[in-house]
Protein backbone atom coordinates (compact mmCIF):
# COMPACT_ATOMS: atom_id res chain seq x y z
CA UNK A 1 0.00 0.00 0.00
CA UNK A 2 1.22 3.78 -1.25
CA UNK A 3 2.16 5.47 2.35
CA UNK A 4 -0.29 8.05 1.95
CA UNK A 5 -3.13 6.40 1.15
CA UNK A 6 -6.00 6.80 4.30
CA UNK A 7 -8.62 4.76 2.87
CA UNK A 8 -7.86 2.05 -0.16
CA UNK A 9 -10.90 -0.24 -1.19
CA UNK A 10 -11.17 -3.08 -3.64
CA UNK A 11 -14.36 -4.38 -4.88
CA UNK A 12 -16.16 -3.37 -1.47
CA UNK A 13 -19.61 -5.08 -1.76
CA UNK A 14 -22.67 -5.30 0.37
CA UNK A 15 -25.95 -6.68 0.01
CA UNK A 16 -28.86 -6.91 2.39
CA UNK A 17 -31.29 -9.57 2.96
CA UNK A 18 -34.56 -7.90 2.23
CA UNK A 19 -38.36 -9.70 3.65
CA UNK A 20 -40.53 -9.44 1.16
CA UNK A 21 -44.25 -10.96 0.34
CA UNK A 22 -43.54 -14.67 -1.25
CA UNK A 23 -39.72 -15.10 0.22
CA UNK A 24 -36.53 -13.12 0.70
CA UNK A 25 -34.88 -11.05 -1.68
CA UNK A 26 -31.26 -9.94 -1.79
CA UNK A 27 -30.32 -6.58 -2.37
CA UNK A 28 -27.12 -5.34 -3.71
CA UNK A 29 -27.00 -1.72 -1.82
CA UNK A 30 -22.69 -1.23 -2.69
CA UNK A 31 -21.58 -3.46 -6.00
CA UNK A 32 -18.16 -3.29 -5.53
CA UNK A 33 -16.41 -0.14 -4.75
CA UNK A 34 -12.89 0.96 -5.62
CA UNK A 35 -11.98 3.77 -3.48
CA UNK A 36 -8.55 5.86 -2.73
CA UNK A 37 -8.62 8.53 -0.55
CA UNK A 38 -5.08 10.52 -0.03
CA UNK A 39 -3.94 11.70 3.44
CA UNK A 40 -4.81 15.15 4.17
CA UNK A 41 -7.75 15.78 1.28
CA UNK A 42 -11.22 16.09 1.90
CA UNK A 43 -12.80 13.47 0.05
CA UNK A 44 -16.42 13.75 -1.12
CA UNK A 45 -18.59 10.68 -1.89
CA UNK A 46 -21.37 12.75 -3.61
CA UNK A 47 -24.93 10.81 -4.77
CA UNK A 48 -28.78 10.59 -4.19
CA UNK A 49 -30.54 9.13 -1.77
CA UNK A 50 -30.22 5.88 -1.15
CA UNK A 51 -27.26 5.48 -3.92
CA UNK A 52 -25.03 3.55 -0.85
CA UNK A 53 -23.49 6.43 0.36
CA UNK A 54 -24.28 5.96 4.04
CA UNK A 55 -23.65 1.42 3.30
CA UNK A 56 -20.48 2.80 2.19
CA UNK A 57 -19.51 5.06 5.27
CA UNK A 58 -20.66 2.35 7.92
CA UNK A 59 -18.73 0.20 6.49
CA UNK A 60 -15.38 2.00 6.66
CA UNK A 61 -16.39 2.11 9.96
CA UNK A 62 -16.54 -1.07 11.18
CA UNK A 63 -20.59 -0.88 12.06
CA UNK A 64 -21.12 -2.93 8.52
CA UNK A 65 -19.49 -6.05 7.43
CA UNK A 66 -18.71 -5.97 3.72
CA UNK A 67 -20.49 -8.99 2.30
CA UNK A 68 -16.93 -8.69 -0.04
CA UNK A 69 -14.48 -7.35 -1.04
CA UNK A 70 -11.27 -5.68 0.92
CA UNK A 71 -10.49 -2.50 2.33
CA UNK A 72 -7.58 -0.52 4.09
CA UNK A 73 -8.12 1.87 6.78
CA UNK A 74 -5.08 4.01 8.06
CA UNK A 75 -3.12 1.04 6.95
CA UNK A 76 -5.39 -1.18 8.59
CA UNK A 77 -7.06 -4.01 7.38
CA UNK A 78 -11.18 -3.90 7.94
CA UNK A 79 -11.70 -7.52 8.23
CA UNK A 80 -9.21 -7.96 11.02
CA UNK A 81 -7.83 -4.91 12.45
CA UNK A 82 -11.45 -2.94 13.75
CA UNK A 83 -10.22 -2.18 17.51
CA UNK A 84 -7.63 0.02 15.72
CA UNK A 85 -9.49 1.59 13.34
CA UNK A 86 -11.95 2.54 15.88
CA UNK A 87 -9.43 3.71 17.59
CA UNK A 88 -8.33 5.97 15.58
CA UNK A 89 -11.43 6.70 12.92
CA UNK A 90 -13.99 9.62 13.90
CA UNK A 91 -17.13 8.88 12.82
CA UNK A 92 -20.20 11.25 12.66
CA UNK A 93 -23.36 9.43 11.19
CA UNK A 94 -26.76 10.68 9.71
CA UNK A 95 -28.57 10.64 12.84
CA UNK A 96 -25.46 12.12 14.86
CA UNK A 97 -25.86 10.09 17.70
CA UNK A 98 -25.71 12.92 20.73
CA UNK A 99 -27.52 11.63 23.82
CA UNK A 100 -30.60 14.08 23.63
CA UNK A 101 -31.36 14.13 27.27
CA UNK A 102 -27.83 14.55 28.63
CA UNK A 103 -25.88 18.03 28.69
CA UNK A 104 -23.05 18.49 25.78
CA UNK A 105 -20.40 18.55 27.87
CA UNK A 106 -21.76 15.53 29.72
CA UNK A 107 -21.90 14.00 25.66
CA UNK A 108 -18.34 14.54 25.17
CA UNK A 109 -17.01 13.32 28.54
CA UNK A 110 -18.14 10.13 28.21
CA UNK A 111 -17.45 9.98 24.28
CA UNK A 112 -13.51 10.44 25.02
CA UNK A 113 -14.14 8.19 28.20
CA UNK A 114 -15.27 5.75 25.90
CA UNK A 115 -12.11 6.53 23.97
CA UNK A 116 -10.30 5.24 26.89
CA UNK A 117 -9.38 8.72 28.38
CA UNK A 118 -9.14 9.31 31.92
CA UNK A 119 -11.77 11.90 33.13
CA UNK A 120 -9.73 14.86 33.22
CA UNK A 121 -7.84 14.49 30.29
CA UNK A 122 -11.70 13.99 29.24
CA UNK A 123 -13.18 17.17 30.77
CA UNK A 124 -10.08 18.72 29.11
CA UNK A 125 -10.72 18.18 25.80
CA UNK A 126 -15.07 18.80 26.45
CA UNK A 127 -14.02 22.22 27.82
CA UNK A 128 -11.32 22.55 24.43
CA UNK A 129 -14.06 21.77 21.65
CA UNK A 130 -16.98 23.33 23.36
CA UNK A 131 -14.29 26.48 22.80
CA UNK A 132 -13.52 25.97 19.16
CA UNK A 133 -16.75 25.06 18.13
CA UNK A 134 -18.09 28.15 20.03
CA UNK A 135 -20.72 25.74 22.26
CA UNK A 136 -20.06 27.68 25.13
CA UNK A 137 -23.22 29.39 25.17
CA UNK A 138 -25.11 26.32 25.46
CA UNK A 139 -23.05 23.22 25.69
CA UNK A 140 -24.21 22.78 29.45
CA UNK A 141 -28.08 22.65 28.55
CA UNK A 142 -29.47 19.21 27.48
CA UNK A 143 -28.89 18.65 23.68
CA UNK A 144 -32.59 17.86 22.98
CA UNK A 145 -32.95 21.85 23.64
CA UNK A 146 -30.15 22.70 20.54
CA UNK A 147 -31.70 24.26 16.98
CA UNK A 148 -30.18 22.12 14.19
CA UNK A 149 -27.33 23.71 13.84
CA UNK A 150 -25.78 23.77 17.82
CA UNK A 151 -26.78 19.61 17.74
CA UNK A 152 -24.55 19.28 14.58
CA UNK A 153 -21.73 21.11 15.77
CA UNK A 154 -22.06 18.73 18.78
CA UNK A 155 -22.23 15.60 16.65
CA UNK A 156 -19.24 16.45 15.23
CA UNK A 157 -17.50 17.63 17.80
CA UNK A 158 -18.33 14.10 19.74
CA UNK A 159 -16.91 12.52 15.94
CA UNK A 160 -13.43 14.26 16.47
CA UNK A 161 -13.25 14.49 20.36
CA UNK A 162 -10.55 11.69 20.48
CA UNK A 163 -8.17 13.34 17.74
CA UNK A 164 -8.49 11.35 14.86
CA UNK A 165 -6.51 11.17 11.48
CA UNK A 166 -9.51 10.36 9.42
CA UNK A 167 -13.06 11.67 10.15
CA UNK A 168 -16.04 10.09 8.30
CA UNK A 169 -18.61 12.66 8.05
CA UNK A 170 -22.65 11.49 6.49
CA UNK A 171 -24.46 14.25 5.30
CA UNK A 172 -22.97 16.80 8.04
CA UNK A 173 -25.22 19.61 6.68
CA UNK A 174 -28.27 17.82 5.33
CA UNK A 175 -31.47 19.96 6.79
CA UNK A 176 -29.68 22.89 8.13
CA UNK A 177 -30.15 26.75 7.14
CA UNK A 178 -27.50 28.32 5.11
CA UNK A 179 -25.54 30.05 8.18
CA UNK A 180 -25.52 26.59 9.88
CA UNK A 181 -24.21 25.37 6.54
CA UNK A 182 -21.56 27.80 5.79
CA UNK A 183 -19.93 27.49 9.63
CA UNK A 184 -20.08 23.75 8.88
CA UNK A 185 -18.12 24.01 5.76
CA UNK A 186 -15.44 26.74 7.85
CA UNK A 187 -15.22 24.18 10.07
CA UNK A 188 -14.75 21.80 8.33
CA UNK A 189 -11.73 23.01 6.27
CA UNK A 190 -10.21 24.14 9.16
CA UNK A 191 -9.59 20.50 10.23
CA UNK A 192 -8.44 19.90 6.85
CA UNK A 193 -6.11 22.75 7.42
CA UNK A 194 -4.89 20.89 10.89
CA UNK A 195 -4.42 17.60 8.83
CA UNK A 196 -6.87 15.98 9.47
CA UNK A 197 -8.04 13.05 6.23
CA UNK A 198 -12.04 14.01 5.72
CA UNK A 199 -14.62 11.64 4.03
CA UNK A 200 -17.56 13.34 3.26
CA UNK A 201 -20.59 11.66 1.81
CA UNK A 202 -23.41 14.63 0.55
CA UNK A 203 -26.19 14.69 -1.93
CA UNK A 204 -25.55 18.84 -2.25
CA UNK A 205 -23.69 19.62 -5.08
CA UNK A 206 -22.34 23.09 -4.07
CA UNK A 207 -21.40 21.61 -0.49
CA UNK A 208 -18.92 18.93 -3.10
CA UNK A 209 -17.58 21.53 -4.92
CA UNK A 210 -16.66 24.07 -2.50
CA UNK A 211 -15.25 21.44 0.11
CA UNK A 212 -14.03 18.43 -1.49
CA UNK A 213 -10.28 17.70 -3.21
CA UNK A 214 -11.88 14.83 -4.42
CA UNK A 215 -15.21 13.57 -5.47
CA UNK A 216 -16.83 10.24 -6.47
CA UNK A 217 -19.75 10.33 -7.69
CA UNK A 218 -21.93 7.05 -6.75
CA UNK A 219 -25.20 5.84 -7.87
CA UNK A 220 -26.82 2.47 -7.58
CA UNK A 221 -24.18 1.26 -5.40
CA UNK A 222 -21.37 1.87 -8.13
CA UNK A 223 -19.12 4.71 -8.56
CA UNK A 224 -19.13 6.23 -11.69
CA UNK A 225 -16.94 8.94 -11.98
CA UNK A 226 -13.86 10.10 -9.74
CA UNK A 227 -11.82 13.30 -10.29
CA UNK A 228 -11.32 16.66 -8.75
CA UNK A 229 -14.46 19.35 -9.30
CA UNK A 230 -12.52 21.07 -11.90
CA UNK A 231 -11.72 17.67 -13.68
CA UNK A 232 -15.08 16.80 -13.33
CA UNK A 233 -16.58 19.88 -14.57
CA UNK A 234 -14.03 20.24 -17.89
CA UNK A 235 -14.86 16.42 -18.37
CA UNK A 236 -18.72 17.88 -19.22
CA UNK A 237 -17.04 20.34 -21.82
CA UNK A 238 -15.69 23.89 -21.44
CA UNK A 239 -17.24 27.15 -20.59
CA UNK A 240 -19.69 29.38 -21.87
CA UNK A 241 -18.50 32.93 -22.79
CA UNK A 242 -21.15 35.12 -24.20
CA UNK A 243 -19.77 38.85 -25.90
CA UNK A 244 -22.02 41.55 -26.27
CA UNK A 245 -21.74 43.87 -28.92
CA UNK A 246 -23.53 46.92 -30.18
CA UNK A 247 -24.99 45.97 -32.76
CA UNK A 248 -25.00 42.41 -35.14
CA UNK A 249 -22.86 43.42 -37.51
CA UNK A 250 -19.83 43.84 -35.03
CA UNK A 251 -21.15 41.04 -33.66
CA UNK A 252 -20.59 39.19 -37.45
CA UNK A 253 -17.43 40.65 -37.76
CA UNK A 254 -16.42 39.25 -34.33
CA UNK A 255 -17.62 35.70 -35.07
CA UNK A 256 -15.35 35.91 -38.31
CA UNK A 257 -12.27 36.65 -36.52
CA UNK A 258 -12.83 34.39 -33.42
CA UNK A 259 -13.62 31.28 -35.52
CA UNK A 260 -10.30 31.99 -37.42
CA UNK A 261 -8.55 32.50 -34.23
CA UNK A 262 -9.41 30.13 -32.18
CA UNK A 263 -10.21 26.42 -31.37
CA UNK A 264 -13.51 26.51 -30.20
CA UNK A 265 -16.29 23.48 -29.68
CA UNK A 266 -19.14 26.11 -30.66
CA UNK A 267 -19.33 29.92 -31.55
CA UNK A 268 -22.75 30.95 -32.70
CA UNK A 269 -24.33 34.19 -33.08
CA UNK A 270 -27.06 35.51 -32.21
CA UNK A 271 -28.65 39.06 -32.12
CA UNK A 272 -25.94 41.37 -31.00
CA UNK A 273 -23.94 38.54 -29.15
CA UNK A 274 -21.44 36.05 -29.79
CA UNK A 275 -21.62 32.56 -27.73
CA UNK A 276 -18.16 30.89 -27.80
CA UNK A 277 -17.84 27.21 -25.73
CA UNK A 278 -14.38 27.22 -24.68
CA UNK A 279 -11.87 25.07 -22.90
CA UNK A 280 -10.47 26.98 -19.71
CA UNK A 281 -12.75 29.73 -20.56
CA UNK A 282 -11.40 31.86 -17.38
CA UNK A 283 -7.65 32.09 -18.67
CA UNK A 284 -8.71 32.65 -22.27
CA UNK A 285 -11.28 35.69 -21.93
CA UNK A 286 -8.63 38.57 -21.74
CA UNK A 287 -6.61 37.22 -24.49
CA UNK A 288 -10.14 37.09 -26.39
CA UNK A 289 -10.63 40.64 -25.49
CA UNK A 290 -7.32 41.80 -26.95
CA UNK A 291 -8.26 40.46 -30.13
CA UNK A 292 -11.70 41.95 -30.20
CA UNK A 293 -9.96 45.54 -29.46
CA UNK A 294 -7.00 44.89 -32.01
CA UNK A 295 -9.63 44.81 -34.38
CA UNK A 296 -11.42 47.97 -33.26
CA UNK A 297 -14.59 45.20 -32.57
CA UNK A 298 -16.02 47.16 -29.23
CA UNK A 299 -17.23 44.62 -26.67
CA UNK A 300 -19.63 46.17 -24.31
CA UNK A 301 -20.18 43.52 -21.39
CA UNK A 302 -18.89 39.18 -21.34
CA UNK A 303 -20.65 36.84 -19.22
CA UNK A 304 -18.67 33.60 -18.15
CA UNK A 305 -20.70 30.43 -17.00
CA UNK A 306 -18.92 27.60 -15.85
CA UNK A 307 -20.25 23.74 -16.06
CA UNK A 308 -21.50 22.96 -12.21
CA UNK A 309 -21.22 19.49 -10.87
CA UNK A 310 -25.01 18.95 -11.63
CA UNK A 311 -24.35 18.96 -15.23
CA UNK A 312 -21.77 16.15 -14.43
CA UNK A 313 -24.13 14.05 -12.55
CA UNK A 314 -26.38 15.03 -15.72
CA UNK A 315 -23.95 13.64 -18.01
CA UNK A 316 -22.65 10.63 -15.87
CA UNK A 317 -26.24 9.33 -14.60
CA UNK A 318 -28.30 10.63 -17.38
CA UNK A 319 -30.72 11.91 -14.76
CA UNK A 320 -30.40 15.23 -12.90
CA UNK A 321 -29.62 14.82 -8.95
CA UNK A 322 -32.79 17.32 -8.33
CA UNK A 323 -35.04 15.16 -9.78
CA UNK A 324 -34.06 12.45 -7.76
CA UNK A 325 -35.19 14.48 -4.80
CA UNK A 326 -38.28 15.35 -6.06
CA UNK A 327 -39.46 11.84 -5.98
CA UNK B 1 -10.02 -4.08 33.08
CA UNK B 2 -11.28 -2.69 29.67
CA UNK B 3 -14.86 -4.82 29.85
CA UNK B 4 -14.79 -3.85 33.83
CA UNK B 5 -14.16 0.26 33.07
CA UNK B 6 -16.25 0.25 29.66
CA UNK B 7 -19.05 -1.24 31.79
CA UNK B 8 -18.54 1.25 34.73
CA UNK B 9 -19.00 4.32 32.26
CA UNK B 10 -22.30 2.76 31.05
CA UNK B 11 -23.75 1.91 33.85
CA UNK B 12 -23.15 5.40 35.82
CA UNK B 13 -24.44 6.91 31.88
CA UNK B 14 -27.59 4.58 32.43
CA UNK B 15 -27.80 5.31 36.25
CA UNK B 16 -27.79 9.20 35.32
CA UNK B 17 -30.80 9.04 32.99
CA UNK B 18 -32.84 7.45 35.66
CA UNK B 19 -31.70 9.69 38.40
CA UNK B 20 -32.66 12.39 36.02
CA UNK B 21 -36.19 11.41 36.49
CA UNK B 22 -35.98 9.40 39.86
CA UNK B 23 -40.19 9.35 39.88
CA UNK B 24 -40.29 6.25 37.73
CA UNK B 25 -38.16 4.63 40.57
CA UNK B 26 -41.41 5.08 42.39
CA UNK B 27 -44.74 5.25 39.86
CA UNK B 28 -43.01 1.19 39.05
CA UNK B 29 -43.50 0.59 42.29
CA UNK B 30 -47.49 1.01 42.05
CA UNK B 31 -48.56 -2.11 40.21
CA UNK B 32 -46.90 -4.48 44.06
CA UNK B 33 -48.34 -1.68 46.10
CA UNK B 34 -51.70 -2.32 44.73
CA UNK B 35 -51.35 -5.90 44.90
CA UNK B 36 -50.05 -5.55 48.95
CA UNK B 37 -53.15 -3.33 49.40
CA UNK B 38 -56.34 -4.13 47.61
CA UNK B 39 -55.28 -8.21 46.84
CA UNK B 40 -53.45 -9.53 50.06
CA UNK B 41 -56.40 -8.85 52.48
CA UNK B 42 -58.22 -11.34 50.31
CA UNK B 43 -55.47 -14.06 50.66
CA UNK B 44 -56.22 -13.58 54.42
CA UNK B 45 -59.60 -15.38 54.36
CA UNK B 46 -57.59 -18.07 52.04
CA UNK B 47 -55.54 -19.24 54.68
CA UNK B 48 -54.99 -22.59 55.84
CA UNK B 49 -55.54 -24.20 52.20
CA UNK B 50 -52.29 -26.12 50.78
CA UNK B 51 -50.11 -23.91 50.26
CA UNK B 52 -51.14 -20.92 52.15
CA UNK B 53 -50.40 -21.36 56.13
CA UNK B 54 -53.13 -19.86 57.72
CA UNK B 55 -51.72 -16.67 59.40
CA UNK B 56 -48.84 -16.77 57.73
CA UNK B 57 -50.29 -15.43 53.91
CA UNK B 58 -48.12 -11.74 53.71
CA UNK B 59 -44.80 -14.55 54.66
CA UNK B 60 -45.93 -16.55 51.64
CA UNK B 61 -47.16 -13.44 49.34
CA UNK B 62 -44.69 -11.12 49.48
CA UNK B 63 -41.40 -13.04 48.17
CA UNK B 64 -44.25 -13.81 45.33
CA UNK B 65 -44.59 -10.50 44.70
CA UNK B 66 -41.28 -9.12 44.87
CA UNK B 67 -40.38 -12.02 41.89
CA UNK B 68 -43.35 -10.46 40.26
CA UNK B 69 -42.39 -6.88 40.40
CA UNK B 70 -38.73 -8.35 38.94
CA UNK B 71 -40.67 -9.82 36.08
CA UNK B 72 -42.82 -6.38 35.07
CA UNK B 73 -40.98 -3.91 36.15
CA UNK B 74 -37.82 -5.12 34.38
CA UNK B 75 -39.43 -6.37 31.16
CA UNK B 76 -40.55 -3.17 29.52
CA UNK B 77 -36.73 -1.36 29.84
CA UNK B 78 -36.18 -2.02 26.24
CA UNK B 79 -38.08 0.84 24.92
CA UNK B 80 -35.28 3.73 26.57
CA UNK B 81 -33.13 1.37 24.26
CA UNK B 82 -35.06 2.18 21.02
CA UNK B 83 -34.95 5.69 21.88
CA UNK B 84 -31.32 5.56 22.28
CA UNK B 85 -31.35 3.21 18.90
CA UNK B 86 -33.77 5.91 16.93
CA UNK B 87 -31.44 8.84 18.04
CA UNK B 88 -27.81 7.08 17.05
CA UNK B 89 -26.80 7.02 20.08
CA UNK B 90 -26.20 3.20 20.10
CA UNK B 91 -24.43 3.20 16.79
CA UNK B 92 -21.94 5.73 18.05
CA UNK B 93 -21.50 3.55 20.76
CA UNK B 94 -20.55 0.85 18.04
CA UNK B 95 -17.90 2.90 16.20
CA UNK B 96 -16.18 3.44 19.41
CA UNK B 97 -13.58 0.97 20.73
CA UNK B 98 -15.98 0.38 23.75
CA UNK B 99 -16.97 -3.32 24.95
CA UNK B 100 -19.96 -4.77 23.10
CA UNK B 101 -20.41 -6.83 26.23
CA UNK B 102 -20.46 -3.67 28.41
CA UNK B 103 -22.63 -1.81 26.45
CA UNK B 104 -25.84 -3.85 27.58
CA UNK B 105 -24.41 -4.70 31.17
CA UNK B 106 -24.15 -1.22 31.81
CA UNK B 107 -28.09 -0.85 31.40
CA UNK B 108 -28.84 -4.49 33.23
CA UNK B 109 -26.58 -3.91 35.95
CA UNK B 110 -28.99 -0.24 36.70
CA UNK B 111 -31.96 -1.71 35.90
CA UNK B 112 -30.95 -4.81 38.57
CA UNK B 113 -30.13 -2.13 40.93
CA UNK B 114 -33.39 -0.22 40.19
CA UNK B 115 -35.29 -2.96 41.36
CA UNK B 116 -33.28 -3.59 44.40
CA UNK B 117 -34.04 0.07 45.89
CA UNK B 118 -37.66 -0.95 44.54
CA UNK B 119 -37.53 -4.56 46.42
CA UNK B 120 -36.49 -3.20 49.56
CA UNK B 121 -39.20 -0.53 49.58
CA UNK B 122 -41.66 -3.31 49.01
CA UNK B 123 -40.24 -5.00 51.96
CA UNK B 124 -40.57 -2.14 54.30
CA UNK B 125 -43.78 -1.03 53.08
CA UNK B 126 -45.03 -4.61 53.96
CA UNK B 127 -43.40 -5.10 57.75
CA UNK B 128 -46.79 -3.11 58.88
CA UNK B 129 -48.80 -5.70 57.24
CA UNK B 130 -46.99 -8.06 59.80
CA UNK B 131 -44.14 -9.24 57.71
CA UNK B 132 -41.90 -11.58 59.61
CA UNK B 133 -38.89 -11.97 57.42
CA UNK B 134 -35.14 -13.59 57.89
CA UNK B 135 -32.70 -10.91 57.19
CA UNK B 136 -29.97 -12.94 55.89
CA UNK B 137 -31.90 -15.06 53.67
CA UNK B 138 -33.61 -11.66 52.55
CA UNK B 139 -30.29 -10.43 51.17
CA UNK B 140 -29.50 -14.03 49.55
CA UNK B 141 -32.82 -13.14 48.19
CA UNK B 142 -32.30 -9.69 46.55
CA UNK B 143 -29.40 -11.71 44.83
CA UNK B 144 -31.92 -13.73 43.18
CA UNK B 145 -34.09 -10.82 42.14
CA UNK B 146 -31.55 -9.16 40.42
CA UNK B 147 -30.85 -12.08 38.49
CA UNK B 148 -34.63 -12.58 37.66
CA UNK B 149 -34.29 -8.25 36.84
CA UNK B 150 -30.97 -9.25 34.53
CA UNK B 151 -33.12 -11.76 32.99
CA UNK B 152 -36.08 -9.87 31.33
CA UNK B 153 -34.42 -6.75 31.02
CA UNK B 154 -31.64 -8.95 28.82
CA UNK B 155 -35.31 -10.29 26.91
CA UNK B 156 -36.50 -6.55 26.67
CA UNK B 157 -33.25 -5.32 25.23
CA UNK B 158 -33.00 -8.01 22.99
CA UNK B 159 -36.02 -7.96 21.42
CA UNK B 160 -35.65 -3.92 21.17
CA UNK B 161 -32.62 -4.53 19.09
CA UNK B 162 -34.38 -6.67 16.86
CA UNK B 163 -37.60 -4.65 16.18
CA UNK B 164 -35.75 -1.27 16.71
CA UNK B 165 -39.35 0.16 16.86
CA UNK B 166 -41.77 0.34 19.90
CA UNK B 167 -44.86 -1.25 18.07
CA UNK B 168 -44.24 -4.61 18.63
CA UNK B 169 -42.15 -4.88 21.83
CA UNK B 170 -44.91 -4.24 24.28
CA UNK B 171 -47.40 -7.21 22.70
CA UNK B 172 -44.63 -9.23 22.39
CA UNK B 173 -43.73 -8.47 25.87
CA UNK B 174 -46.75 -8.63 27.49
CA UNK B 175 -47.07 -12.52 25.68
CA UNK B 176 -43.57 -13.48 27.22
CA UNK B 177 -44.50 -12.45 31.25
CA UNK B 178 -47.96 -12.80 31.62
CA UNK B 179 -47.83 -17.07 31.21
CA UNK B 180 -44.80 -16.61 33.37
CA UNK B 181 -46.07 -15.25 36.15
CA UNK B 182 -49.30 -16.78 36.03
CA UNK B 183 -47.50 -20.74 36.16
CA UNK B 184 -45.16 -19.59 38.80
CA UNK B 185 -47.75 -19.60 41.88
CA UNK B 186 -47.33 -15.79 43.13
CA UNK B 187 -50.78 -14.47 43.30
CA UNK B 188 -52.47 -18.06 44.35
CA UNK B 189 -50.13 -21.13 45.78
CA UNK B 190 -49.59 -23.45 42.54
CA UNK B 191 -50.95 -26.42 45.54
CA UNK B 192 -54.22 -25.81 44.52
CA UNK B 193 -53.88 -26.29 40.51
CA UNK B 194 -54.98 -29.09 38.85
CA UNK B 195 -51.96 -31.88 38.15
CA UNK B 196 -51.69 -30.55 34.64
CA UNK B 197 -51.07 -26.91 35.45
CA UNK B 198 -48.72 -27.66 37.86
CA UNK B 199 -46.53 -29.67 35.62
CA UNK B 200 -46.57 -26.93 33.23
CA UNK B 201 -45.26 -25.21 36.12
CA UNK B 202 -42.09 -27.48 36.77
CA UNK B 203 -41.11 -26.30 33.18
CA UNK B 204 -41.37 -22.66 34.59
CA UNK B 205 -37.73 -21.15 35.33
CA UNK B 206 -39.70 -18.68 37.35
CA UNK B 207 -41.89 -20.88 39.30
CA UNK B 208 -38.30 -22.13 41.06
CA UNK B 209 -37.45 -18.50 41.76
CA UNK B 210 -40.69 -18.15 43.71
CA UNK B 211 -39.79 -21.35 45.46
CA UNK B 212 -36.27 -20.35 46.49
CA UNK B 213 -37.41 -16.57 47.30
CA UNK B 214 -40.14 -18.20 50.21
CA UNK B 215 -37.53 -20.55 51.48
CA UNK B 216 -34.81 -17.51 51.66
CA UNK B 217 -37.77 -15.17 53.58
CA UNK B 218 -38.43 -18.30 55.78
CA UNK B 219 -34.91 -18.78 56.87
CA UNK B 220 -35.03 -22.18 55.22
CA UNK B 221 -31.78 -22.69 54.54
CA UNK B 222 -31.38 -26.19 53.97
CA UNK B 223 -34.68 -26.31 51.74
CA UNK B 224 -33.16 -27.39 47.97
CA UNK B 225 -35.60 -25.40 46.53
CA UNK B 226 -33.12 -22.65 47.08
CA UNK B 227 -29.95 -23.91 45.29
CA UNK B 228 -32.57 -24.60 42.54
CA UNK B 229 -33.82 -21.72 42.38
CA UNK B 230 -30.43 -20.08 41.99
CA UNK B 231 -29.42 -22.25 39.37
CA UNK B 232 -31.88 -21.92 37.28
CA UNK B 233 -32.24 -18.34 37.16
CA UNK B 234 -28.56 -17.83 37.44
CA UNK B 235 -27.90 -20.14 34.20
CA UNK B 236 -31.03 -18.48 32.60
CA UNK B 237 -29.80 -14.78 32.69
CA UNK B 238 -26.36 -15.81 31.30
CA UNK B 239 -28.30 -17.49 28.30
CA UNK B 240 -30.76 -14.61 27.82
CA UNK B 241 -27.50 -11.91 27.98
CA UNK B 242 -25.81 -13.46 25.39
CA UNK B 243 -28.69 -13.66 22.89
CA UNK B 244 -29.10 -9.92 24.07
CA UNK B 245 -25.73 -9.42 23.44
CA UNK B 246 -25.60 -11.43 19.95
CA UNK B 247 -28.64 -8.83 18.64
CA UNK B 248 -26.89 -6.23 19.98
CA UNK B 249 -23.83 -7.42 17.35
CA UNK B 250 -25.81 -8.35 14.66
CA UNK B 251 -26.81 -4.92 14.63
CA UNK B 252 -23.41 -4.47 13.15
CA UNK B 253 -23.05 -6.66 10.81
Amino acid sequence: MIEDLVIETKGLRKTFISKERGGKKEVEAVKGIDLTVRKGEIYGFLGPNGAGKSTTQKMLSTLLCPTSGEAKVLGYDLAKQQEQIRQNVGCVSQAGGADLSSTGVENLVLQAQLYGLDILTAKKYAAEFAERFQMNSFVDRPAQSYSGGQKRRLDIALGMIHHPQLLLLDEPTSGLDPQSRAYLWGEIKKLKAEGVTIFLTTQYMDEADKLCDTIAIIDNGKIIVTGTPAELKSSVGGDTLIFNFLSEETARKAETLLTEKIQAERIQTTDHSVHLNIKDGERMMPDLLRLLDAKNLETQTVTLSRPSLDDVFLKYTGRSLREDERK
Amino acid sequence: MKMLHDTKLMFIRNMQHTLRSPIFVFVSMFQPLMYLLLFMPLLNGLGGVPGLPSGKTVDVFIPGLLVLQALFGSAFVGFSLIDDIRTGVIERFLVTPVKRPAILLGRVLRDALVLLIQCVLITLVAIPFGLSVNVGGFFLSLLLYALIGITMASISYGFALIYKIEDPLAPTLNTITLPLSLLSGIILPLALAPIWLQDLAKINPFSYAVNAARALFAGNFQNIGIAEGFIVIGVLAIVVFLWGLRSLKKMAS
